[in-house]
């Protein structure tokens, strides 16, 4: 029928004429064999503007592995455990293509940053990220910087302007768009001077640009002095290979003192063991191991239930607050 | 509260000052919040704590009774202000909170409706979500709660980005001047299908609504009433589950378990003695997780809804 250019309802309506069994059906299943059946063949789609939560939705049915099986409700406590709010300087541990990332930096709204950190030497991918369609203000306050980066004390501070300026331009001069990035971590602590720095920049590379928005640009020197000076307002971690407590010992001296931090895995056994490590030192108080659960329900007259699927699990989150008595452990 | 004012960010520079609110942490689940003042002294069973020797030191700190009890002084956020405010009504919780705004689609700049404020949990949660360039306008029947919470906001430091009415939303829906401008409206509401009418009028194009209900029937009536404007109607349900945890030391002779499984730990006591002189050998003890044993079964259902758009 399809092939005559029948529409979409004049099938659905032949089906249901020659349904052999479509009579006898109750008039609650002859309407849902009604939506299934339209479902099919006269799919309508509707375009909707991309937001975290849309996106988050989508790859977690489509593609969970990939987010690191972090569902939407997990997201969202994330979000609020790590008190993002606009102005803040969120540190984030993003192995979840660039989701975290990107719905960190929708609720700052253009303001603060969102500093995207690696544990070792290559940046995890970001493409996530540009699902969300960002305008150029909220592209910029999302920014890409190492462990060492943050910590190092930089003496050779005019010089290393002068390098991130040489390796800017090398990038702008290049038009290549590569799907993951791997711009190689400056280190500041070099004393071999500008002349290799900028050989790596040739041979690195070039981040990802899509279109004219930047995004993942590495951190200006001042914006590195301000979370030196200040310390980062909170800290978010999605990094489910990863063993929780052999990073977050290096990353928790970055935070302000008495900022939020939230951690997601998803086995419970690695939070335990960081939580346990956190307490003893007591690097941390407030330390609370969550797992969130979530239902949906189906609600229509005489048929109200909850739905016959349901996601089993969206992963652990430990959660607690950074404590300002290991101020000796501040870099 | 909001880092919006550089004053009140969360920072290695900031110390705690006269006037600042601090949130004193006793325990995961003891808290107070408490303004900060010089000749003030707070009481608890650790002993009297002077304010004066809180100011000057940065949040996060630890802070000593005369008796020598300790507690941690931490900056307010509007999850720890969850926990610590006073309940005038039944509040919601940080499950629920987090989906809300994020269902909402929340950003800086989204002007909200709320109704009713009860006792502004989630409204200082929407505040911060919407901060700076965006503001909460929330509606209470009940003037003396809407006083109070007006208060709240002054003492966090939210009220510049939430304005609170006093008005009966079932009756008399939201006031005019705002149709057409909510990116977003949540209800709280005993009845609230009598508020969606008057909320379709304020939402603008492809604008989300929730409506938070304890009871299904209320759902039910809401999800009819929504039906006839709104689409991509969901209602779910949001728990969650907390662990507790525990350090399980090989060499403790506790536990029921076999009589074999006991004799398999004391000889690894006895080789790991041998092997090292370290204290606290990992290999000795396990840490272990489990839900705790109370745990809350319903707070209430949240159905979210968005606009339809005529094309």
């Amino acid at each position: 029928m399809r092939r005559q250019g029948a529409t979409g309802e004049e099938i659905v309506e032949a089906l249901i004429a020659n349904s052999a069994t479509f009579e006898k059906k109750t008039s609650f299943s002859q309407e849902k064999y009604k939506l299934k059946k339209q479902k099919k063949y006269a799919p309508k789609v509707l375009l909707r503007r991309p937001f975290a939560r849309s996106i988050c939705e989508a790859y977690f049915k489509k593609n969970p592995a990939r987010i690191g099986f972090l569902r939407v409700d997990t997201l969202s406590l994330l979000l609020s455990m790590g008190n993002v709010a606009a102005n803040s300087d969120v540190l984030v541990v993003d192995m979840a293509g660039g989701l975290l990332t990107g719905a960190v930096a929708e609720r700052l709204g253009g303001t603060g940053y969102v500093c995207n950190t690696c544990i070792g030497d290559s940046p995890y991918p970001m493409d996530i990220v540009r699902i969300f369609n960002f305008s150029n203000e909220i592209c910029k306050s999302i920014v890409r910087a190492s462990v060492s980066d943050v910590t190092s004390q930089s003496e050779t501070s005019e010089q290393s302007d002068q390098l991130e300026s040489a390796c800017n331009m090398e990038i702008q001069s290049n038009e290549q768009k590569s799907s993951s990035v791997s711009m190689e971590d400056i280190s500041l602590s070099s004393e071999n001077g500008v002349s290799d720095l900028i050989l790596e920049a040739n041979h690195s590379p070039v981040n990802k640009i899509s279109k004219s928005h930047k995004v993942g640009e590495k951190a200006s020197q001042e914006t590195l002095k301000l979370w030196k000076e200040n310390g980062f307002s909170s800290m978010i971690v999605v990094a489910p290979e990863l063993d929780p407590w052999s990073f977050v010992k290096d990353l928790l001296p970055l935070l302000s003192y008495s900022a939020p931090f939230a951690i997601y895995h998803q086995y419970l056994q690695p939070l335990a063991t960081c939580m346990h490590s956190l307490q003893v030192r007591k690097m941390a108080i407030g330390l609370q191991i969550s797992e969130p659960w979530l239902r949906e329900y189906q609600v229509l007259p005489s048929r109200t239930h909850p739905c016959m699927q349901m996601s089993g699990c969206g992963g652990y989150i430990l959660s607690g607050t950074r404590t300002a008595t290991n101020a000796s452990s501040q870099q | 509260m909001l880092p919006t004012d550089p004053t009140k960010k969360i920072s290695f520079t900031r110390c705690i000052k006269e006037g600042d609110l601090v949130i004193v942490y006793e325990r995961h689940d003891c808290m107070k919040a408490v303004k900060v003042c010089q000749n003030s002294a707070f009481q608890n069973r650790f002993g009297a704590f002077k304010h004066s020797d809180w100011i000057g030191k940065p949040f996060g700190s630890m802070v000593f009774s005369n008796k020598g009890g300790f507690v941690y002084l931490l900056a307010p956020t509007p999850e720890l202000w969850t926990l610590v405010l006073s309940h005038r009504t039944q509040i919601l919780y940080i499950a629920d909170i987090s989906f809300v705004i994020m269902y909402l689609e929340l950003v800086p700049g989204c002007l909200v409706l709320e109704s009713g404020t009860g006792s502004g949990s989630l409204t200082t949660s929407l505040a911060r979500a919407v901060a700076p360039t965006g503001h909460v306008y929330t509606f209470d029947f009940h003037e003396q709660r809407a006083a109070s919470a007006r208060e709240d906001f002054e003492r966090t430091g939210v009220s510049s980005f939430v304005t609170v009415g006093v008005r009966d939303i079932q009756g008399q829906g939201f006031p005019d001047e705002f149709s057409g401008l909510a990116d977003s409206i949540f209800l709280d509401l005993p009845q609230p299908w009598l508020a969606i009418p008057s909320a379709k009028k304020m939402l603008k194009q492809d604008g989300i609504l929730c409506s938070f209900s304890p009871c299904i029937e209320q759902v039910q009536r809401s999800c009819e009433s929504l039906r006839l404007n709104f689409t991509d109607i969901r209602t779910f349900e949001i728990l969650l589950r907390t662990y507790e945890i525990r350090q399980w030391r090989a060499d403790c002779t506790q536990g029921t378990g076999g009589g074999s499984a006991g004799s398999i730990r004391h000889k690894r006591k006895q080789h790991l003695i041998e092997g090292s002189g370290e204290q606290e050998n990992p290999n000795n003890s396990t840490v272990m997780a489990r839900p705790n044993g109370e745990a809350r079964g319903h707070t209430g259902y949240l159905t979210f809804a968005r606009l339809k758009c005529l094309s």
